[in-house]
């Protein structure tokens, strides 16, 4: 396997110019000859198809749920960044390019992080343009508000539901190509493997999820934006249904997985409660813009938080990060939270919590305005706890949120295979070892409406369309594989549920591939995932059949390929011997507790190359060159 | 934390054309368990005693994606106001309490499985005309255009409709009226979407009829089940629009 980056020539801001002007065309009465299949119905994968249909294309657009409208980018609640400094706060191209390059610590692509901003000012447009409802000021234009990680207020929002906003206006575009005959959308289906002929991506094999039959589907390219990884912990923020298998079973058939350890533990979520519990929920971000967070300062403190005097309250973001605060990019303010709880300064049961508290600001501004910022958060988070955020503070804890690593992708975001293509969370490109806040809805829509739409056709200009027909035996071979897993599944018969195994393995890679890590926890963790996917496969059971509506069949299928690649996450966790972003290896930090990164030998990607069931994948090294950002430590104090 | 035993009475119905009926089941649950994590914990029973679980559709479990649809003790979500069923906790309930659970029920939206129902109309409903025609990359300035605040923030309240359908199941003509005029009246009042009002108008209202969905009596059920709380003066908006367009193309002929 080679990685080849395909970063264009030239000075970093006349990169994405030159791409386009070398990307081979394909002329408009061509395009409709060529079959593009999109898999994932998000903001990336449903800007792409709406945009590939808009362009002439025959689309077919594939999600499992019932609708394209619900896929889980509806619930990113804070905002959407742009570089378009409507502040006049000193904002430019270059400044997101760069807080997103150092809030990612170092491990993204420089050329591809460029290119995002550059576009991110074209999206902001386009929604407005769509009729997205973008919060605005009295005169009519639109408002900002600040985000983690930056000294100046880019983030567009709509209230606390711009994920939801931003979804429906590309659900709409989406929609409306179905009805102008250029896509065909194709809802409760369920990708379950890519085709792939003499080396190139040619279709896909589903499941209908309403009837079980399995189907082939024909595509001169193949898109997927199937979204993150972040449910192999069982708990996290991510909707029930979010699932690795599009993206692993494109890795089980040739395409690099890059830099899985990057998992994204967002700082601000609402605390477990149970044993029973199914998902934790965001609290976002945007809430550090007027919520103070501390703990007291004495360890063991159980008086309610209104009997503790601010002189013994330890605001420890303000303290430590002063220049930061209370917005300090996620990766740091979670391990903050982590060590504070770790010192047995937690608050509430169990001692898993710190306050996020709006006491100052709502003297400061007036309940009316805290309200209208966020009345819909509070109202959620009343919702959950039974608790009034305006009269106690909110406790809140860090949760899995978003993951970073995903299908490696060069600057086409085309994979290791020939002709298919990762967009939005599903590839790894932009965010490095760190997410910034609101990056991720930029990410989506940058890279399906305004990247994989010029990039593909680069690609189709080469081939022949409708080469390869369904009758082709790699198909056949890839429909007979599914169905024998799938009947593997079914004929296990065991004793215990898919949930059970699910729980235990989230535990397991929480326990040891999550906030912190060390090399004896992720050995230890190397060791009994393998055991526990045997006794899964020994041992669960699926009640029915697959030839029906069978939502304990389509969980066990997510759950077995998260028992395989939770095993490359440790892998890749313990062979990357430095910390980074949201990959802390406790073996690796300063003296105060910070990251600390190895550049010299670990300033790359790792991309992970399937070798079998069982078998220890190849590790391939993509080395990060740093020419316009200077590698430095990330310092936000 | 105390423990809640409870009587639940819950759909089932092997597939579309299988005759169905309420089934009784116990359980026990705890006050911070959500309602579908009460349900959860069911499906997990029934599969460890051999049963086949409840099927039910559920997905962000936060009250945002409009996956979750269920009516509860005859109430589309349940008993609490501004709320889906995902986002209820059992706080809302007390032990020994009997609850009902039963599917949308709509000549539109025909049962798949127990408590799942197939809302594809509303996507076709939405692609009639529930959009502004502009292609990727044809926008302006974002700020070329100013919105007055009002406008916006009206705008924003109709657009937080999240498509679950229970307007249509709490209707006793189960019409879907407030979804149609919901999506109407979110483009209606910006003025990237006041161009194409007529057609839109026109083009969603046919559609709505087409799929099968009654006509609305203005009852307001659906406005008081409505998990978002969208008003029903987006109806009254979309009903005006609809006349002057009808109006306007009888002319025209």
């Amino acid at each position: 396997m080679q990685l080849d980056s395909k970063i264009p020539s030239g000075p970093i801001e006349k990169k994405w110019d030159n791409r386009r002007f070398e990307l081979k065309l394909v002329n408009p009465a061509n395009k409709r000859k060529y079959k593009v299949l999109v898999v994932g119905t998000g903001l990336a994968g449903g800007s792409a198809a709406a945009t590939l249909g808009e362009l002439g294309y025959q689309v077919e657009a594939f999600t499992f749920h019932d609708s394209p409208r619900r896929a889980h980018s509806i619930a990113a609640q804070g905002g959407i960044n742009a570089a378009k400094n409507y502040k006049g706060d000193g904002d430019s191209v270059f400044r997101l390019f760069y807080d997103t390059v150092k809030g990612g610590d170092f491990r993204a692509r420089e050329a591809n992080v460029y290119r995002l901003a550059q576009v991110s000012v074209n999206i902001i447009d386009q929604c407005v343009a769509q009729g997205v409802p973008f919060a605005r000021e009295y005169g009519g234009y639109l408002d900002n508000r600040s985000f983690g990680g930056a000294q100046v207020s880019r983030t567009f929002y709509a209230r606390g539901q711009t994920g939801q906003q931003l979804l429906i206006g590309c659900y709409q575009a989406l929609e409306r190509q179905v009805k102008a005959g250029t896509v065909k959308m194709r809802t409760r289906k369920e990708m379950l493997d890519v085709v792939v002929v003499d080396g190139e991506a040619k279709g896909i094999i589903t499941r209908d999820l309403v009837t079980g039959q399995i189907e082939r589907h024909y595509g001169d390219a193949v898109v997927l934006a199937t979204g993150g990884y972040g449910n192999v912990f069982y708990l996290s923020t991510n909707a029930m249904n979010c699932n690795v298998t599009a993206a692993f079973r494109a890795y089980r058939r040739g395409a690099a997985f890059a830099n899985p350890c990057y998992t994204q533990i967002h700082p601000t979520c609402i605390p477990v409660s149970g044993d029973y519990q199914s998902k934790l929920t965001l609290m976002s971000e945007s809430l550090r813009n007027d919520g103070r967070i501390w703990v007291p300062k004495k360890a063991g403190d159980k008086r309610a938080a209104s009997d503790i005097p601010e002189s013994e309250r330890d605001y420890y973001l303000e303290r430590k990060y002063p220049s930061f605060g209370n917005l300090s990019p996620r990766d740091i303010a979670s391990r903050a939270a982590k060590e504070v709880c770790d010192e047995g300064r937690g608050v509430g049961p169990g001692g898993l919590g710190v306050y996020l508290d709006f006491a100052d600001s709502i003297r400061r501004l007036g309940e009316d305005t805290i309200r209208a910022r966020y009345g819909n958060l509070f109202q959620m988070y009343e919702k959950i706890t039974g608790e009034n955020p305006y009269r106690v503070p909110m406790r809140i804890y860090p949760a899995v949120h978003y993951t970073m690593g995903g299908l490696w992708v060069d600057y086409n975001l085309m994979t290791t295979i020939p002709g298919l293509y990762a967009i939005g969370e599903a590839n790894f490109s932009d965010h490095g070892a760190n997410r910034l806040g609101a990056s991720a809805l930029m990410q989506g829509l940058a890279d399906g409406y305004f990247v994989l739409p010029y990039t593909i056709g680069d690609y189709l200009a080469t081939q022949k369309p409708g080469a390869v027909g369904v009758d082709h035996a790699a198909f056949a071979e890839a429909e007979n594989e599914v169905r024998a897993r799938t009947e593997r599944l079914l004929s296990v018969n065991g004793s215990r549920t898919v949930d059970s195994f699910h729980r235990e393995l989230g535990k397991l890679i929480w326990d040891h591939c999550g906030m912190a890590r060390t090399a004896d926890g992720l050995r230890d963790a190397l060791q009994k995932i393998p055991a526990l996917r045997e006794e899964f496969y020994g041992d669960v059971r699926v009640p029915g059949s697959g030839a029906a509506l069978n939502q304990e069949l389509e969980k066990a299928g997510r759950v077995a390929d998260f028992m395989e690649f939770g095993e490359l996450m440790c892998l890749d966790a313990l062979t990357r011997e430095e910390s980074a972003g949201g990959h802390f290896r406790s073996e690796h930090q300063t003296e105060d507790g910070e990251a600390q990164r190895d550049d010299e030998n670990y300033c790359h990607v790792a991309a992970w190359e399937y070798t079998g069931y069982g078998q220890k994948p190849n590790e391939h090294r993509e080395p990060l060159v740093f020419e316009n950002v200077k590698l430095a430590v990330r310092s936000y104090k | 934390m105390q423990d809640m035993r409870l009587k639940l009475h819950i759909w089932r119905q092997a597939g579309p054309e299988a005759q169905g009926a309420l089934r009784t089941y116990e359980v026990t649950a705890n006050e911070h368990m959500s309602f579908l994590e009460m349900l959860d914990v069911l499906n997990q029973d029934l599969i460890e005693k051999g049963e086949e679980p409840v099927a039910f559709e559920h997905d962000c479990r936060e009250g945002i994606c409009g996956t979750c649809n269920m009516v509860i003790d005859g109430r589309p979500h349940g008993p609490q106001k501004g709320t889906t069923a995902c986002q209820l906790h059992m706080r809302a309930f007390k032990d020994g309490d009997e609850i009902h659970v039963e599917p949308w029920r709509a000549t539109a939206f025909p049962i798949i499985k127990d408590l799942v129902v197939d809302r594809a109309p509303f996507d076709r409903i939405i692609a009639s005309g529930g959009f502004v025609s502009v292609n990727t990359g044809a926008a302006q300035d974002a700020n070329e255009i100013p919105v007055p605040k009002a406008d916006a923030d009206d705008a924003f309240s109709y657009a937080a409709c999240i498509g679950c359908g229970a307007c249509v199941a709490a209707c006793k003509n189960a019409s879907a009226m407030l979804f149609t005029a919901a999506k109407f009246a979110h483009l209606e009042k910006l003025p990237q979407g006041r161009v194409e009002s007529e057609r839109r108008a026109l083009a969603m209202v046919e559609q709505h009829d087409a799929e099968g969905f009654g006509a609305c009596t203005n009852q307001y059920e659906c406005e008081a089940v409505c998990p978002k709380e969208i008003s029903v003066t987006s109806i009254a908006m979309l009903n005006k629009a609809y006349r002057s367009a009808v109006l306007k193309t009888r002319e025209t002929v």
